[in-house]
């Protein structure tokens, strides 16, 4: 990705310094303007081919959710979505921060650049702390991709013998512990019989609710999985991860801009590499104000 | 004198100065290896390109010779079955990933086009060396993928055998993710050059067609080869973590594979045809010496084939699932695709008529193109359409169909161009006779190659078979005959121009007497290639030069009237 944005500054080789111009401008372009429009359409070509490569992703996921609706809908309820919102609005508030280092680039504000430039930094590393926290908790329930996948495992017990036991034995003390709590509310009632036990009820459910969503329960809660739910994750992964594969690749381009604007790099009359890193991190963003709907928020 | 300027009114010949000539003002390996030149990148790739060439066509030798008898000639310890599948699979990738696709664009292009533009370089220098960096580094992976297990899924990789087979995928699937960058950024240094590098005078429709030609290519490298790298991306995650996309064992769909590749590998085939088309549209008129025929008409012909290309990938898939409707669909827009490319045959026909033609040698190759690519293009309305296309789907026929296109029409059409641009390259001249002599072998053992493959191929003769019934023999030892014919002419060809190197007379700036840019500057190039933009005029306009016997090529005729506008 760099090799797209970072050819303006090859001023080293020209050896023939005719009029005085910028030491930024390469020696083949005629002026600074040339070289800025063809930085710019160059890293537009560039942005098409991100998108081109991410449309084939997102055909595979219209294609499976137009088949398999059920999958989408019963696997996207392990995604969570407070998460997945706090990260939206980190790239987005990212996205202003680039949008006014340019800004500040071209205004000559040095001080305000690389201020701006460090906060779209830290916002990316704080996206991918969290996405890293979202990953590692579905990789604590099993929910891997393919056949390591806990819900394929579940549907293929002849496969997975020492998976199938232990189902069966959460599922055989799941049930005596019903049996007990039962009994226990069973006497609770007897006891309170004067009150109608409405708190009661939503406490009981509220309990049962945590215990689901908190990463304990076993891996019998997906026993009612629909068939080829992994196929979901596979996009999943894939989609979120190519994607924080470019979170990455712009942060180590975004550095490359911070330790240049330091250096004192970029002014009003040279501010093309941030213009062209900022409109790769717009579109990097665009494609998570994609992802986040599609994959986070599903109804029926 | 090393560089000519609008004043000098002079078209000198030679570059005589060491210091100025690109090829030798810098010498030592990194001086190569890390430079931004255009021309040495070219010259780079077009070694890189040549020894790929050799790689993939020996593997085509291997199989055309085990194919002489109906059990395979070789004994079975040598080739075996699975060895046959191999050497097909290796041979189809080698020569799409790593020869045809970067063939003219990556090595001819690079060369010439900053200098049909009169400029000092692409406009993104160092991406095109991390280009060229990209192509080595795929062609390493592919050595892997050779040397650890070989391959042996056919160089589509398709899906679900893809993934279950022991031979090394990951790597050759890598090496051709890898070479997809390599191609996307000579896409965008192309039509980024070509849109804001152009010299005062030289509008759109005063470019010459092996600019458009190179730019309608440009725009499919850029579009078409994310979503091959999307799909490898996935066939590799298919492996590596069984995501289940492609896997029908998982839930997934073998058919989306096919329909992603083809999305890419579809327009593929008109990277590697458009670029030889223009070189066709700048080798007939200068040859014929008359100003091309119908320069708009093959000018929108390029945009409509790179915009047609992207509409018909569905005809690979005719027999294996798709829905009725959309194999009509897919078979209406492969038959519009026709219309483009014959309007250019016939533009370079037109061209010719009452022209005064040389037969120099890429002359003769251009002429072999337009044979070749007729009988290509024609059978491929065989199989364009649905009904025939079932008896002929997976056959010979179809192999030869493509190589008549991919072989008989890029592959000749680029040694073609070679041997055009051979002078300007490396400021020396082949021997004439000898690459005439060559070009008919070629010619000669491509046709007995290729042609009995047809005949085969209707009747019945599958593709990619290690073994076959003996009423298919005849056939295959013709063919066998005609590869090692082809083969020879072929090494013989690249012989002349090497010989040239040591022993070739020194070339003019201009002995063809074209009137494009790059022979404007001295053969070869100085390493800025113009002090000064050069002055532009009309690409094909002839009347202002003529032959200089004593410079051996032509200069501008100092008589001549001032130009008028052809087109």
């Amino acid at each position: 990705m760099s090799a797209a944005v970072d050819h303006q500054d090859q001023a080293h080789h020209a050896g023939d310094d005719h009029h005085g111009h910028s030491p930024f401008q390469a020696h083949h372009f005629e002026t600074m303007q040339q070289q800025f429009d063809s930085g710019k359409l160059g890293i537009w070509l560039f942005l098409f081919t991100e998108i081109l490569m991410f449309s084939g992703l997102f055909c595979a996921y219209i294609i499976y959710r137009y088949n398999h609706p059920e999958i989408f809908l019963y696997a996207h309820k392990q995604l969570n979505t407070t998460l997945g919102a706090t990260n939206t609005v980190v790239l987005i508030i990212s996205s202003l921060t680039m949008a006014w280092a340019v800004r500040a680039a071209q205004l000559n504000q040095k001080k305000l650049l690389i201020w701006l430039l460090s906060a779209t930094l830290a916002l990316a590393g704080v996206f991918l702390v969290i996405k890293y926290f979202e990953y590692t908790h579905k990789f604590d329930l099993g929910l891997y991709t393919g056949r390591e996948n806990v819900m394929y495992q579940l549907q293929h017990p002849a496969d997975f013998q020492e998976l199938h036991e232990e189902v069966e034995e959460n599922l055989a003390k799941q049930a005596e512990e019903k049996k007990e709590a039962e009994a226990h509310a069973v006497s609770e009632a007897e006891a309170v019989d004067a009150h109608p036990s409405e708190e009661h009820g939503d406490e009981h459910a509220a309990a049962h609710d945590s215990h689901g969503h908190d990463g304990h329960g076993g891996p019998e809660q997906f026993l009612d999985a629909p068939r080829n739910t992994q196929i979901f994750f596979g996009i999943y992964y894939m989609m979120t991860g190519l994607h924080g594969f470019h979170i990455v690749a712009g942060m180590i381009a975004i550095g490359w801009l911070l330790s240049r604007s330091i250096r004192g790099d970029f002014s009003s009359e040279y501010f093309g590499p941030v213009d062209y890193v900022g409109l790769y991190w717009h579109l990097v963003d665009l494609i998570w104000i994609y992802l986040f709907p599609l994959l986070y928020l599903i109804r029926s | 004198m090393s560089t000519i300027t609008p004043d000098t009114k002079l078209d000198i010949g030679h570059n005589d100065d060491p210091s100025s000539n690109y090829l030798t003002c810098s010498s030592g390996f990194l001086s190569w290896a890390f430079t931004l030149d255009h021309k040495r990148i070219g010259v780079m790739y077009l070694v890189g390109i040549f020894t790929s060439f050799f790689l993939g066509g020996l593997f085509a030798l291997l199989l055309r010779i085990h194919l002489l008898m109906p059990n395979g000639l070789f004994p079975e310890t040598w080739v075996n079955m699975n060895t046959y599948n191999q050497l097909f699979t290796l041979h189809g990738a080698v020569m799409t990933f790593l020869f045809i696709i970067p063939s003219v664009p990556a090595a001819l292009g690079n060369f010439v086009l900053p200098l049909m533009v009169g400029a000092k370089d692409v406009a993104f220098p160092r991406m095109n060396l991390a280009s060229f960096h990209l192509w080595v580094i795929g062609a390493i992976f592919f050595l892997i993928a050779l040397f650890t297990t070989g391959l042996d899924t056919g160089w589509t990789f398709y899906t679900p055998y893809s993934i279950e087979t022991q031979t090394n995928v990951i790597a050759a699937t890598i090496g051709a993710f890898i070479l997809g960058f390599s191609s996307i950024f000579t896409g965008l240094n192309f039509i980024v050059t070509v849109n804001t590098m152009r010299p005062p005078g030289m509008s759109w429709f005063k470019m010459p067609l092996f600019m458009w030609a190179i730019y309608a290519t440009a725009i499919i490298q850029i579009l078409a080869t994310p979503v091959l790298g999307i799909t490898l991306l996935l066939l590799m995650a298919e492996r590596l973590l069984g995501i289940g996309v492609f896997d029908p064992s998982m839930g997934g769909d073998p058919v989306l594979y096919q329909h992603f590749f083809w999305f890419y590998s579809h327009p593929a085939v008109y990277i590697m045809i458009l670029p030889a088309m223009g070189i066709m549209s700048e080798l007939m008129s200068v040859y014929s010496r008359k100003p091309i025929f119908g320069y708009t008409f093959i000018a929108y012909s390029s945009i409509a084939i790179a915009l047609l290309g992207f509409l018909v990938w569905g005809h690979h898939m005719f027999v294996s699932g798709q829905s009725p409707m959309a194999a009509v669909i897919f078979s209406g827009l492969t038959f519009s695709v026709s219309i483009p490319s014959a309007i250019k045959v016939f533009n370079w026909l037109a061209t010719m008529y009452k022209g005064n033609i040389n037969l120099a040698t890429p002359m003769c190759y251009a002429l072999s193109f337009i044979f070749l690519f007729a009988i290509g293009g024609l059978t491929g309305l065989f199989l364009g359409a649905l009904a025939t296309d079932i008896h002929l789907h997976d056959t010979y026929f179809v192999v030869a169909h493509f190589h008549y296109v991919m072989m008989g029409g890029t592959v000749i059409a680029f040694v073609g161009g070679l041997y055009h641009w051979w002078p300007k390259m490396f400021g020396v001249m082949y021997n004439e006779a000898w690459g005439r002599f060559f070009c008919l072998v070629v010619f000669i053992g491509f046709n007995l190659t290729f042609f009995p493959q047809f005949i085969m191929g209707s009747r019945g003769m599958p593709r990619r078979y290690a073994t076959y019934d003996p009423e298919y023999q005849i056939f295959h030892q013709l063919s066998t005959l005609g590869a090692i014919v082809l083969g020879l002419g072929m090494v013989g060809a690249v012989a002349v121009l090497v010989w040239s190197l040591f022993n070739g007379r020194k070339a003019p700036a201009n002995p063809w007497g074209a009137a494009t840019l790059e022979w404007t500057c001295t053969s070869p190039p100085p390493f800025y290639n113009f002090e000064h933009a050069p002055h532009v005029g009309s690409p094909y306009d002839y009347s202002q030069l003529k032959y200089d016997p004593q410079v051996g090529g032509y200069v501008k005729d100092p008589n001549a009237k001032p130009a008028s506008d052809h087109h």
